[in-house]
Formats: C-alpha cells, structure tokens, sequence
C-alpha cells in the first residue's frame, strides 16, 4: 500500500501509523499476504480505468452541479407528463422527516436497535390500510408493476390456477413487468394472460367480454382504478364478484393520492390490492421514486403466499410498550432460498416513511381535499383542451388525474405539438400513439393539484398557436 | 480488549403512542391547494364528477394531526432508529455498512434531480443520462465487463435480471426447453436461489466441503440441463474460492452462463475482477460497496453488468452517446423487456458515481486494501474471545467479512448469537445481522468492518462482543433479560408473530383484535 500524506476524508485507517500497526497486530507484512489467496492468473494488476479522484469536495460539487444543470425541471417547465409517475406536492416536513440520518442510513437493524424505524413502518401499514380498507399490508417492493406481477403469483399459487385476465388499456410498462413475472409460455410454470376488451367510449371494461374468458382456469382478474388511461373504472365491485364466482382472485391496482374520493378496494372485496405509493409524498426522481405496495385479508392464506415481508406489533415484558417483530419470516426467499415465495430484498422502505408522514400530516380531510381539487382541475382542464378545433377527448366518461386526448384530426404528431410545446417551456402530455395506436394520435395529460388555473390556460395558449 | 471503555449509554426512550392515538378531530398537519375559484364555478362537484359506484363512502381512519406534533412524532422515531451513523455499524456483515457522503445527498436533492419527469424528452435528461452513462464505464473498468444496466431496484433484483437474461439466451438460441436447471452454492446470498426459481428454474444448491463449495459434486450436477451458475466469490464466510476460474470453466463447456453475485466485492475493488474468473455477467449493490445510503431497505440498486454476448438480451432501454449527446435506446430486439419501470433509482446512481469521482482509482483500491486489513484486525481481537470460533477453512485468511460462530459459548453458557445479539445494543451500536438461513454455521454472526471504521470502532466493537460474553459467563440474568437500554425491553412471545389470532399487522387489526372494537 502506498503512503499518502494524509488519510482520505472517508478512511479514517489511512492516517500514517494505524495500519502499520494493524499489520503488526495481526501477524501480517501486507494487506496482500491475505490477497496471496487469489491465484496469480485471477489478480488485476492494472490501474483502474476510472478518473482521479478530486481533490476536495467543492470540486466535486462543482463538477457535478454542472452535469445535472444539463437536466431540464418540472420546476422551470410546465409539466403534464404522468403515467406513473406523477408530480403531486411534496410537503416540508415529509423531506425534514426523511432526510433525517437514522432513517437514510438504516438497514436491517434487528428488533431492539431500530424500533422507530419499525414503529414508522407499522404506522405507514397502519395508514395504508385505512386508505385501501383492508387489514392488511406488507412492506413494499420496487414498483407497481413488480407489485402487480407478484399479486398475480400469489393468487396462482392461492388458487392453483394460471391463467390472468388483465384489462387491454394495463399500462404498456406495467405490462411487460407482469409479463416478465408471468415467466414465458414454455416454462412448465408459466402464467398465461389473457386481454379483456374495453367499452369504446368509457375504456371500461367489457364485463360481456370478461364473462366470456373467465373459466376455471382462471387464478386471478385484475384491474386498475384509476387506470393508466385516466378513466374511472366504476365497475370494481361487479369484476370481484364476477371472478369470485369463477373461484379466481380479484386484484386491483389503485393510485392511492385518489382513495380520499374513490372507493377502496377493500370496501367491495378486493382481495389483493397494490400500486405505487410515489404520490404520496415522494418525489419524482427521474423515476427514482417508486414503491410498489400491497394490501390485502388479514388470512393466513394471503400471509402465507405474500413474497414481501410483514410485521406485526408485538408486546413485551413491560405492559403498554409497543414493539415490532417480522410475521412468519420463513415463508420468504430469506428464509427459503429456491423454495420460498418469489423472492425479497432491498427495495423501497424509506419510501414507506415519505408516505407515513404524508399520510399523517394530510389527514382525511386533506386526502379528500386532494382528490377533489385534482378530480376538479384535470377535468377544467380536459373540457379546456377539448375545445380546440380537431382535439378529441378519447373517452368521454369520467376520469381522475389523467385524461386522453386524440389530435389525430389537427393534422399533426403528438411528437411534433410536444416538440413546439417544449420550445414554449412545456412538458406536455405523454405520447402514447406507439402504445395504443388505436387511439390515433393519443396524448395523456396529467393535471393535479400542483396545477393552477393560470398554468392550465397557459398550455391552451400554446396549444392553439401550435396547432 | 485493554482501555476500552464502553460508553454508558440510553436509546431515547420516548414510549412514543401509535400515530393514530394521537388524533384529535379538526386538526390539521397541511393545507392542500383549494380549487381555483374560476374553476369552481365551471366545473362540477367532485361528488358529481366520481361515479356512484366508484365514490368513497366512509372517510379513511387516518389520524388528525397538527404539523408540529405530527413532525414531532416522527422525529422521535427517528430518535429511537441507531441507523448506520450514530451507531457504530461494523455487525451487518455482507452489507458493507460504509459512510454515505453527505455531499452526495445533497447533489442528489437537486431540484434537477428531484423535480425531474422520468418522461421528459432525452434533450432535457442530459444531465441525468451522462451520469449513467459515464457511471457504466466505470463499473466497466472494475469488472471487465462489457455493459450494465441500471434499471434493478436492489440487489436481489439484479440477480434476477441474470435468471431473465439467461431465460432470454437460452430461448434465443432455441435450448431453452432443456436448459432448466440453476446451480448456486450453500453460502452465496439465497437471491441467487430464489430468483431463478420464480424465473421458473429448477434450484440445485452445491454443497460446501471445509467452507469452500464442492468443485466435484459441480462436476457431477453439470449437464445439458444446466442453464446457468449463480455464485458470490469470496463467498459470505468471507472465505475467497480459488478455483473459481474452474467454477465457470466446468459450467461453461456444458453450455451454462456464469452470474457473478458481487455482494461481497468491497474488498477487491481495483484486485480482481468478474472477467478475469471468467464470468458472462456480474452485478454490484451500488448501496453497498458504492456507498449509496441504505434508507431503511432502499431505494437501491443492482447494477447489473455482462459481457458482449448477453448485450442484446439487457432490460432496454439503455443509454447510448452520439457525440456529445446522449439517448435512450429502445430499439433492442432481443432485451428480456423491462423489470422496473423508467430507468431504475436514478438518485442511488447519482451518489455511486459521485463516491467513485470522490475516490479515484487509488482510493478505490484503498478502500479494498483497509476493508480487508480492518476485517484482520477485527478477527484477532475477536478470536481471543472465549466462546468465539471461526469455523472452515483454517490456515485460509478471510477478505472483508467473516462469519463467526458462538457455538462454544451457546455450549458453555446456554446463551448463543441471539441472546447476545440482543445484549450488543445497550452499548450504542447497531444490531449485528446473524447469517442467512439455514445456519450452516451454528449460532453465527458476520461482522464486516469496512473501510469507514476507525481501528478504535473496531476496538469499541470487539470489546461490547467480549462485555457480553463475559456477562453470558458470570451474570446470565443481564444477558437472559436484555436489552437494558434500549427504546424498548425485550419481546415477551415471538410466537405471537406465528399466530394469526395474536399477530396484528396494522393498527386496526390490532384494535379489532385486542380491543374487538372498530
């Protein structure tokens, strides 16, 4: 090891002396007297092709500041882009909450060294649980794709079944997650899927339709409420007792900024319920910022098959005091290996603290008022823009955050009027004509309670001077 | 360990209620933006605007808070957490428990981070992207491989992406209906079992002979069925295999890929790489040996790197430099598709890359160096210990973890790895992490004393292990009742988290239960 004239900033053992003494302690010359148990053929014996190190942090902070104001922010322009990920507000106290060390360095503390970490996992639980009307949630996985696939698992392995319908308008990259999980139709374990149709003018699903293909072989019917189309499915209590009646899981994803206003799944049955927590209370990230929850019965059944971890409140000795301990931590890949549930790792829980605190803080009166505003702007906003000459709202029914628009009549590409709009500093809707080109030239806009009236008309202006 | 004082230390202890005991009608932590009064006059109700069907009938339980108590709460919580920087965190072993920089939070809670739509067109991604990209040359640089791809959301994840990949090359090539089998081995992290199980392979676990997995039982499980190998090296014993060149050699004249899991790569950073043992692909925990903070179990990420052959099947899109401009490919006919939405935990790449410009080729190599001398350092004073052993391989130094065993002193004292688990956390350090499971080692824990911590944090933990074991000895009744000074005492019944009648996952299931009121 060379000698450097001062111990980098981050190892404290390079201070001249301590690993001399180490070494001595220890019965070693060198570090590489313990390296001499890798082959000769098996060393890398070159400098590493990475550039030097800076010098000081302020250098650092400078080169990269500079790197990232190459990005363009939601702050500078006005955006409309969602579809998954969403620009809600974050409140201050949610990032003072989760900017704080022991929650940002914490990892997998056992029962005693971490109890508030385990208390604010148990209290977001809690809060979710009356936000989707069930009993029971686990802790979270990556995102609500991943969620969604693993939903559609645990009721194969529940039922015994592999078949899955899942709605046509699922969200294109929520699809190939699920797809992914479902494994390829030549694996003995395979879980085929299967598309329902939609009602044309609603994008509700087609129950005829979904009466028709719902069989006996069918593991699990799943759907999205809000979907990622924008519309309401109001159907959710008819779909769960239509795939009961086949014996089948009802699964629905939900996004849970809209369950101060709509209905839980919980409420009509549901068994499984997931999605993406991102909008409360987390920022976008660049797509840094997902979470995929899940709730579903407080039975043993769907504890049993769950692949995530959950944790129960726990007494001890002491009368009154609250701890926290994993439910049936064998079930799982940790415990399991090849023969546990799916798998779990390292995914998303501090995320679970952002939307404890958010939770917290909104109340259900907050979580009311929220949905409200959004269900109230983004629809100003779609009869705004459906005013424009040869602008077209592709489904007519009622929608939440989000709403589809067809331009196919202006004569012009969603990616040229997002070109011009950008050069007016706006993000507009996201291009779906690859996705869903049956809905022609089809742009979703995402308008939510960040959005004020002022901003909504200001994408008016600029959608009538460009097209 | 002589002139070591523990410290007479006390978690906070604030018997914090449930949030929802704390509710008071009409209270309010935030104020959510009211609709425009324009709007409100042209737009109908919310009620008018949810179908009857789809409206929510009864308000959500959630609790009614004022800003301050709500804030207040939570950072009592946060009191009651040691994490990673108030406690000394040497015990989670595998985890590479090392210091997060602080200027890397900060870059990363940049409005051009956060503020930043996943789906914003590439020309405003710029920034974001040249992160990426220049990230991927240098994990390039540290294993050899050839590309990576960022999309995972943690570690196990990324072994996944291998049984996807190797699912996705085996199909290609049209042997996939033969090619069913996973090989991993009895001391590699149980991901690599579990992934490409739910992939839908076969799992055959390679047994271990003297802490190293058995090269001849590999010889006699390798076939035309075998569609990959799935192993860590050095494995979570901190023992290094030598012969894993011939590992993938055998593996790989019976047609199988090799999937390096680099879980346990902090201390050959810069000394050996995933190429030279001849592997297809590898992966990294950037929040692990990348110093990304670990955030009460993510967001994370499994960089997932691979040769040029498996290229085409990596989940799209990647990144891609024209110039001096940068730009998402999708176009990739042959990519296993995606496994996270978007382009993966872009604030977690952000701080890999800024760890790695922090440390330079030096740095990096240092890090390795001082990981494994401090993982020396620590052994000797924790094998001077009665009761403490470290099992396999004698005469065979460990790399940057170890995997010790309190066998001797469960046999002595009645107490083992739990009990005094449960004693090292009333002297201010974090918890240790005891092994996966099942305990090939019997009452194991796996420190890994990486290059954050001092050579007197390695002191201050040895000497806690040797307080308690000592205690085990002479006063049982401080180890049997423990922990003393924690936020809470001990657990009365661990069974009730096996019992569905007593367990209670959420406030109102505990409420239904207990109280059988709601």
């Amino acid at each position: 090891m060379d000698k450097m004239k001062h111990a980098h900033p981050y190892i404290p053992n390079e201070a001249p002396g301590i690993r001399e003494e180490m070494l001595k302690a220890v019965g070693l010359k060198s570090v590489y007297d313990v390296y001499a148990e890798i082959p000769e053929r098996l060393r890398y014996t070159e400098r590493l092709k990475v550039p030097e190190a800076f010098t000081s942090e302020y250098e650092l902070r400078r080169h990269v500041e500079k790197i990232l104001s190459k990005n363009k922010t939601c702050a500078e322009y006005l955006n409309f882009l969602g579809g998954g990920c969403w620009q809600h507000y974050v409140p201050a106290v949610v990032d003072e909450v989760v900017n704080r060390s022991e929650f940002l360095t914490a990892y997998c503390g056992a029962n005693y060294s971490d109890v508030g970490k385990y208390q604010a996992r148990f209290e977001f639980n809690s809060l979710m649980a009356e936000l989707l009307d069930v009993d029971a949630v686990a802790n979270p996985i990556y995102d609500w794709g991943d969620v969604a696939g693993r939903s559609i698992r645990m009721a194969s392995r529940i039922t015994g079944k592999n078949e899955v319908l899942l709605p046509a308008t699922v969200c294109p990259q929520r699809l190939a997650e699920i797809r992914q999980l479902c494994q390829p139709e030549e694996m003995a374990g395979a879980i085929a899927i299967r598309f329902i149709d939609f009602d044309p003018a609603t994008g509700r699903m087609n129950l005829k339709d979904l009466k028709e293909k719902i069989s006996g072989n069918t593991a699990a019917v799943y759907f999205e409420n809000p979907s990622y189309l924008g519309f309401i499915e109001d159907q959710g209590e008819e779909i769960t007792r239509i795939a009961h009646a086949a014996g089948a899981q009802s699964i629905a994803g939900v996004d849970p900024i809209s369950l101060g206003i709509l209905i839980p799944p919980g409420s009509f049955g549901a068994d499984i319920i997931c999605g993406d927590l991102q909008p409360l209370g987390v920022h976008m990230n660049a797509g840094g910022g997902q979470s995929g929850f899940i709730g579903f019965k407080d039975e043993e059944v769907y504890i049993a098959e769950c692949p995530l971890e959950i944790y129960s409140i726990m007494d001890t000795v002491k009368e009154g005091q609250y701890a926290f301990a994993e439910v049936r931590a064998e079930r799982t890949s940790y415990g399991l290996r090849d023969k546990g549930k799916d798998w779990v790792g390292t995914a998303s829980g501090l995320w679970t603290i952002a939307a404890a605190v958010y939770l917290s803080l909104m109340g259900p009166e907050g979580m009311r008022e929220v949905g409200e505003t959004i269900i109230r702007n983004a629809r100003y906003a779609r009869d705004l823009l459906s005013s424009l000459p040869g602008v077209k709202p592709v489904f007519t029914g009622a929608h939440f955050k989000e709403f589809l628009l067809d331009f196919s009549e202006t004569g012009k590409t969603v990616a040229r009027i997002n070109a011009a709009l950008l050069e007016r500093r706006i993000f507009g809707g996201k291009d779906v004509s690859t996705e869903f080109p049956q809905f022609g030239q089809g742009a979703l806009f995402c308008v939510t309670e960040i959005h004020q009236r002022e901003d909504i008309h200001r994408l008016f202006e600029a959608l009538k001077e460009v097209l | 360990m002589k002139g070591i004082k523990l410290r007479n230390y006390h978690a906070a202890k604030y018997d914090e209620p449930i949030i929802m005991e704390m509710s008071v009608p009409g209270r309010r932590g935030i104020l959510v933006p009211p609709v425009d009064a324009a709007i409100h006059g042209v737009v109908p109700s919310a009620e008018e605007l949810v179908p009857p069907a789809a409206r929510r009938v009864h308000s959500p339980a959630l609790p009614e808070i004022d800003q301050y108590h709500a804030l207040m709460h939570f950072l009592r919580l946060s009191q009651m957490t040691l994490g990673m920087e108030t406690g000394i965190d040497i015990g989670e072993g595998t985890c590479t428990m090392k210091y997060s920089p602080k200027v890397n939070d900060q870059l990363a809670r940049l409005p051009q981070m956060t503020e930043v739509h996943p789906s914003q067109p590439e020309e405003t991604l710029q920034g974001i992207l040249q992160i990426i990209w220049e990230l991927e040359s240098y994990l390039k640089a540290v294993s050899g491989m050839d590309a990576f791809s960022f999309q995972t959301g943690g570690g196990a994840h990324a072994t996944y992406v291998n049984a996807c990949v190797t699912r996705r090359y085996h199909q290609d090539r049209g042997d996939l209906a033969r090619r069913t089998e996973v090989i991993t081995t009895q001391f590699t992290h149980p991901c690599n079992a579990a992934t490409p199980a739910t992939a839908g392979f076969k799992v055959i676990i390679l047994p271990q002979k003297n802490g190293y997995p058995d090269i001849e039982a590999l010889k006699s499980i390798v076939s035309e069925k075998t569609a990959a190998l799935h192993m860590t090296n050095p494995e979570d014993t901190g023992i290094f295999n030598p012969k894993v060149d011939e590992f993938t050699k055998i593996v790989h004249d019976a047609g199988g890929l090799c999937f390096y899991d680099q879980a346990n790569a902090n201390g050959l950073l810069g000394i050996a790489r995933a190429r030279e043992a001849g592997f297809d692909a590898c992966h990294f925990n950037l929040h692990k040996t990348f110093s990304s903070p670990h955030g009460c179990e993510g967001p994370a990420a499994g960089a997932y790197g691979c040769t040029e052959a498996l290229l085409p099947y990596l989940p799209a899109p990647l990144v891609v430099r024209r110039g001096d401009s940068f730009h998402l490919d999708y176009d990739r006919p042959k990519s296993v598709g995606k496994v996270r939405s978007y382009l993966g935990n872009l604030e977690v790449i952000l701080k890999a890359y800024s760890w790695i410009r922090t440390m330079g080729p030096e740095g990096l190599k240092t890090a390795a160096e001082v990981s494994v001398l401090n993982n020396q350092y620590l052994e000797h004073l924790l094998m001077q210990i009665d009761g403490v052993s470290r099992p396999f391989a004698e005469g065979h130094r460990r790399f940057e973890q170890i995997r010790f065993s309190m066998e001797k002193l469960k046999e002595d004292t009645g107490f083992g790895s739990h009990e005094i688990q449960n004693r090292m956390v009333d002297f201010g350090i974090q918890s240790y992490w005891l092994s996966h499971h099942p305990f090939v080692v019997p009452e194991p824990f796996t420190p890994e004393p990486c290059e954050s911590y001092s050579k007197e944090d390695i002191e201050y933990w040895a000497t806690a292990i040797e307080q308690a074991c000592r205690e085990a000895r002479e006063t049982p009744e401080v180890i049997e009742t423990a922990p003393h000074r924690q936020a809470v005492n001990q657990i009365k019944d661990f069974s009730q988290a096996e019992d569905p009648d007593r367990w209670a996952i959420t406030w109102r299931a505990f409420q239904k239960k207990r109280n059988g009121r709601r």
